[in-house]
């Protein structure tokens, strides 16, 4: 299947961050048609319910549901939140967005402002995108001077203003009620669901949270219609993403396509295979929180939510990570448990003191330390994160260390055992000393 | 208090405040905007940042100790962040690292002597297409070699 180009076009188009040039590739009508037509609120949340339009940063709940949930009798003021976070590591697509399209973003965002009836979005970017940063806010500018934004957008007589709120490194903070709480001013620490954000969430008040490549993509089920979108790829579960695909691939890079296309297809022909033609060692398929494939299972999956969980991974951020058979899998993983352990935020016992010792017992194995109880250790000490935490950080970090260890235990296996005798002849030697 | 904000920058302060219905929602860009002007957040910063946003000083030292991007410390001139996540690993980030500190001769964490660069190994930076990558200060640079960054250290003043 080719690429498909709805927001990635704008990645080939010169200055398309631009207003001018924006608009002179057909930007803000998607906007301008639902307030001059004067869509209702309901029009436009049951036309991104039939677009079939699900979360893209990785929860993959269906946007228009979400947005149906802000109830509509609600007296005060309601927000929307633009989730730019992006932090999974292996995930990089937001940030093409923001560079490339922040005008398609700010588009999305007003859309969704005016189904839920929000006067107020915030958009959360982390602290690291400089860039985009800049970017968004010169866009923010540029579309408040022609009138998009502020008072009266597009004369309608709504109005609606966009901040800028700029994180400080905290990869907790892309998960949501986390990003909530920043937002509010305090440390990024999750919070308890139900309430859910929709009912009581920024400020108490009902809160909508996208994500970047979500909202991006309403403009284009406005223009193009919700069948259209919807019929791309699967059937019942269609649509488009951004993939980003890094590691071992000659090509590294973002590459929208239609859900389904066979991973084969996006690690082959668009990413330009293996690097130096190695053989395929495992794929991470949507953020290192996602199971690992084999090479057999990536190169047999299409890229769709339901073919993923089908081999009980998740399609996730699709921050797709290509390691060939040079890898080694001990290391990764040591790193991918670094890495939870650092950002795990303190509140849930399981995951603040288990990331800690998942990965204590890591550093341990790849220093040639290992013993023979750790692959055991390690299985349990996932086995009680797992669904005993507020947020899904737990379930992140033990899900790559089940997964890695079940289906590559024989290089795990022989790190240990490598680490055993060596301790046992130092102890031998130091014997016969 | 003897650190305090000259008067643009108060009204910075007043404006970061105007975005939010709550003052503390404006503590992230104040910090920032205090890190700026005096270099990094120390205990007295923190007092005179709390002051402003009507908050305790606690409180504000927790916020500014669970983020990564508030200082603490002194750093160097340039703050070099390289990442050594997954997929920055896979391409060369070990050996770039161990590059970095043998031609600096200062480990993960240190400063110059002559306080020009500092050195951390930070988390995903969101361009694992350019791994491997870094960031110098607010710069994103990636697709690194050995070489690339030896000339591109050399060329900082």
């Amino acid at each position: 299947m080719p690429q498909v180009k709805l927001i990635s076009r704008f990645f080939e188009i010169e200055n398309s961050h631009r207003l001018r040039v924006y608009e002179e590739n057909g930007g803000y009508s998607a906007a301008r048609r639902v307030v001059t037509e004067n869509w209702e609120p309901e029009k436009i949340i049951n036309t991104v319910k039939a677009s079939n339009l699900r979360g893209l940063g990785g929860a993959g709940f269906p946007t228009g549901v979400k947005w149906d949930f802000v109830p509509k009798d609600h007296e005060g003021p309601k927000y929307l939140v633009v989730n730019a976070d992006e932090s999974e590591p292996g995930t990089f697509k937001d940030r093409h967005v923001m560079l490339h399209a922040p005008h398609l973003l700010l588009e999305g965002a007003i859309i969704a402002a005016l189904s839920i009836d929000a006067e107020d979005v915030y958009i959360y970017i982390r602290g690291e995108y400089w860039e985009a940063y800049r970017v968004l806010e010169r866009a923010i500018k540029e579309a408040e001077e022609a009138g998009y934004l502020g008072k009266n957008i597009f004369g309608s007589g709504h109005s609606l203003k966009v901040h800028l709120h700029r994180g400080a490194g905290a990869y907790i903070c892309g998960e949501e009620t986390a990003l909530l709480s920043s937002l509010e001013g305090f440390k990024g620490w999750p919070k308890l669901k139900p309430p859910f954000p929709a009912l009581q969430g920024l400020f108490s008040m009902p809160t909508i949270i996208n994500n970047v490549e979500t909202l991006s993509y309403v403009p284009i089920v406005i223009e193009k219609g919700p069948e259209y979108f919807a019929g791309l790829g699967v059937k019942r579960s269609g649509g488009a993403r951004l993939f980003g695909v890094s590691g071992h691939v000659n090509r590294p890079g973002v590459y929208e396509l239609s859900l389904g296309t066979p991973m084969r297809e996006l690690i082959y022909e668009h990413a330009g295979g293996i690097r130096q033609g190695r053989p395929l060692k495992a794929v991470i398929p949507g953020g290192t929180s996602c199971p690992v494939l084999t090479a057999e299972e990536a190169e047999k999956v299409n890229l769709d939510f339901d073919s993923l969980a089908g081999i009980g991974s998740m399609l996730g951020s699709a921050g797709v990570i290509v390691m060939d058979e040079t890898t080694d899998m001990v290391k990764v993983l040591c790193r991918i448990c670094k890495f939870y352990s650092f950002e795990s935020c303190g509140q849930c016992t399981p995951c603040r003191e288990g990331t800690g010792w998942m990965t204590r017992i890591m550093e341990r194995i790849v220093s040639g330390n290992g013993r023979s109880q750790d692959l055991d250790d390690l299985l349990d000490i996932a086995g009680m994160i797992c669904e005993n935490t507020i947020c899904p950080l737990g379930d992140a970090a033990a899900l790559p260390v089940i997964s890695f260890i079940q289906k590559f235990r024989h290089e795990f296996e022989s790190k240990v055992s490598a680490g055993s005798i060596a301790a046992a002849s130092s102890r031998l030697s130091a014997e016969e000393l | 208090m003897s650190v305090s904000f000259p008067e643009k920058d108060r009204k910075l302060v007043e404006e970061m405040i105007r975005h939010y219905p709550h003052k503390k929602s404006a503590i992230g860009d104040v910090l920032y905007l205090a890190q700026k002007q005096f270099g990094y957040i120390t205990p007295e910063v923190e007092l005179y940042v709390a002051s402003l946003l009507d908050l305790p000083a606690s409180y504000v030292h927790q916020v500014v100790t669970f983020y990564s991007m508030y200082l603490e410390k002194p750093v160097g001139k340039y703050l070099i962040m390289l990442c050594d996540n997954v997929s920055c690993l896979l391409c060369g980030a070990e050996d770039l690292l161990d590059r970095i500190k043998e031609k600096l001769g200062i480990e993960v964490g240190e400063t110059t002597g002559d306080g020009k660069f500092t050195l951390w190994s930070v988390e995903c930076l969101g361009a694992c297409e350019l791994a491997p990558a870094m960031m110098i200060n607010d710069k994103l640079y990636g697709n690194l070699t050995p070489d690339k960054l030896d000339r591109l250290l050399d060329s900082l003043e």
